[in-house]
């Protein structure tokens, strides 16, 4: 049994993409002049792995580090402690030519895709431009490739795009081509941050299930980001909630969207509504407050001041680990300290 | 029953003059509205439900074209005003509006109380110092924190400016509010809270509301009517709870199962194709291009058919 065990999580190890490992992205707060006021602590303290061509949600309120965990993924932050190892190789050390391999590896679909367009560029040479950088000399082959990205994300007739300006495309069309863009280096990771926020509920799905054929036709790992609930389970195997800078809990889609342990968990489900009509006659039972300051967390358990299953004694004193109630379901909470599987 | 109607609109038509041709963001819109009770405006973005909402409040941009049909507000035609009487007894007096992004429209240099205080003072006469006093009031209802008032705009959460917009639109005690896409902005567990904060004004003030969204899962925590706006006119109006269940118009079949659900497997739908343009809106029936229930018929406009207490304009329910 044990070594069943072993085997399987040697396997697991084995088709792991990227994993970061106790990773923590702070950023100085300074004053005028000299002398330091502390640190915003984005991200503190998250380990997680992401396997070849698994897809995983990250949620969470704004501010809660989201953003910043993206960001150091992608290589723009550098981590203040902890590393992110991808594809065997440690993030901070890439120089040169590595780096451009990684970034040519790791894709990003920006949120608001009329901001991350250049309102002065044609789709034909938005789409070029990490062709060039990425070092195709080939003038055919650069346009060749555009052509089969943007035959990818199904923005045909594709002659009829390559000459036009963001600003003549629809909202999806945009995010279409922000897609494209990610994808035109063959990536084998993809960045996503809240990919559909900006655009109307019926092109969401539309979006969505792009995304979702993207990655299973190229065995695609998908980070993405978002604040919705809702559309998550169309989307990835596994989601990651995150809270104050801590992942407080990572399972299964299922696990976290019909058996959630984490009372944070629960008041964001608790918070999302379905469209059903008794909705209106009941309030709905959530905590008041907002997510704490990022420089001054609370101590203990960071949920501690809004959670309504408070441990006193225990939470605001001591950080939770992390327990592992069920197989696969991680959660930080004490309420969970005594159901431990051996 | 007719004279207990606090809103009612009759073939309100709001266009608008470009370029490229007239606008029609608001073309012969009808509905009704019982005092203490919220209408939810659904549809696309750009099918006109921000445009009704300014038609409402006459907040009439410079380019407007036609602007004409009725609006009786407590049985009295709120149209016929001249544009000094409507601003100072209907705008803000009688219907106020939470604007769309009003988190974001706040005043930066001036401190919230006294942007919420400013409405009262103009509309009701009150001194500066009864409207703070007043100020204070609202804030207990919408749930600010009373200190919160020699506060600057930058100083609060998104949350808590939306509070601020929703004191602001309450202060005069109007009977109706408009709300514009209100919690769009906002994250899960704030947009939960303030729809709390809506429920309960609506219980303990007998407010009634407009609220205009394209989020269907979420309109539904405040809703008691459903109005489906498409291209400009309403193509649905019905009571929540039957519209929820079964939606009647093709359009409305379509965005509701557009909507994700956290409990169920099944892969939501899309609408394929987009609105059509305002300009040159289709004749016959608007939808028709998108409908996968099309028939002969759908080339010459529908009327309003009702059907069980339900309004729709749709061919198949004639």
């Amino acid at each position: 049994m044990l070594k069943e065990q072993d085997e399987e999580k040697k396997e697991n190890m084995d088709d792991t993409l990227l994993s970061a490992d106790d990773l923590h992205v702070w950023f100085e707060l300074r004053r005028f002049g000299f002398g330091r006021a502390g640190h915003v602590k984005a991200v503190d303290g998250v380990t997680f792995s992401v396997r070849a061509g698994e897809a995983i949600a990250v949620v969470g309120e704004s501010g809660c580090g989201k953003s910043s965990l993206m960001k150091t993924i992608l290589g723009l932050y550098k981590p203040t402690k902890g590393e992110i190892i991808f594809d065997g190789k440690n993030l901070s050390t890439l120089k040169g030519k590595d780096l451009s391999w990684y970034r040519a590896n790791v894709g990003y679909v920006q949120q608001d895709p009329y901001g991350a367009l250049a309102p002065f560029m044609s789709i034909q040479r938005i789409l070029e431009e990490p062709l060039i950088i990425g070092g195709v000399r080939d003038k055919d082959e650069r346009l060749q490739r555009i052509r089969k990205a943007l035959e990818e994300v199904k923005l045909s007739p594709v002659d009829d795009f390559l000459p036009k300006f963001p600003h003549m495309l629809s909202g999806g069309q945009q995010q279409r081509v922000v897609i494209a863009r990610a994808m035109i280096m063959g990536p084998k990771f993809l960045v996503a941050d809240e990919p559909v926020s900006m655009l109307d509920a019926s092109v969401r799905v539309e979006i969505l299930r792009l995304l979702r054929g993207l990655q299973q036709t190229h065995n695609l790992s998908v980070i993405y980001i978002t604040h919705d609930l809702s559309t998550v389970s169309y989307f990835s195997e596994r989601i990651f909630v995150m809270y104050a800078g801590n992942l407080v809990e990572k399972a299964k889609v299922r696990g976290i969207l019909d058996t959630p342990l984490h009372p944070y968990t629960v008041a964001l489900l608790t918070g999302t509504s379905e469209p059903d009509a008794k909705n209106a006659d009941t309030f709905k039972e959530i905590p008041s407050g907002e997510p704490p300051s990022l420089v001054h967390p609370p101590s203990g358990c960071r949920f501690h001041p809004r959670c309504p299953r408070i441990i006193k004694g225990l939470c605001e004193v001591q950080e939770p680990p992390e327990f592992e109630p069920e197989p696969g379901h991680q959660v930080a909470c004490w309420l969970y300290k005594d159901n431990v599987q051996p | 029953m007719a004279n207990n109607k606090l809103l009612r609109i009759e073939n309100l038509v709001l266009h608008f003059k470009t370029l490229n041709g007239t606008v029609q963001a608001v073309d012969g819109v009808h509905f009704d509205l019982d005092s203490n009770r919220a209408v939810v405006v659904l549809g696309e973005s750009g099918c006109g439900k921000s445009s009704l909402a300014k038609a409402i409040l006459r907040l009439l941009p410079r380019n407007t074209g036609s602007y004409s049909g009725h609006i009786y507000l407590d049985g009295k035609d709120i149209m016929t005003l001249g544009d000094e009487e409507f601003r100072q007894n209907i705008r803000w007096a009688a219907i106020s509006m939470v604007p769309q992004a009003a988190m974001n429209a706040l005043n930066p240099v001036m401190k919230v109380g006294e942007q919420v205080a400013e409405p009262a003072v103009i509309h009701l006469g009150v001194s500066k110092i009864e409207a703070i006093a007043l100020v204070q009031k609202m804030f207990q209802h919408v749930g600010v924190p009373a200190d919160f008032i020699n506060r600057y705009p930058f100083e609060l959460s998104g949350g808590m400016r939306q509070r601020v917009a929703i004191a602001m639109a309450l202060v005069t005690s109007p009977s109706l509010i408009i709300l514009d896409e209100p919690t769009s902005a906002l994250d899960v567990l704030t947009q939960a809270n303030i729809f709390n904060v809506l429920k309960r004004l609506k219980k303990e003030l007998g407010i009634s509301f407009v609220l205009i969204t394209h989020d269907i899962a979420t309109s539904s925590e405040l809703a008691d009517d459903v109005a489906v706006m498409y291209a400009g006119q309403i193509v649905e109006m019905s009571d929540a709870r039957h519209f929820f269940e079964t939606p009647l118009h093709p359009y409305s079949q379509k965005l509701m199962s557009s909507v994700p659900r956290l409990h169920s497997d099944k892969e939501p739908d899309f609408i394929v194709g987009r609105p059509p343009s305002l300009i040159n809106p289709p004749k016959g029936c608007r939808f028709a291009e998108r409908c996968p229930a099309r028939f002969e018929k759908c080339s010459e406009e529908p009327p309003v058919f009702e059907q069980d207490g339900r309004k729709v304009k749709c061919w198949l329910y004639a």
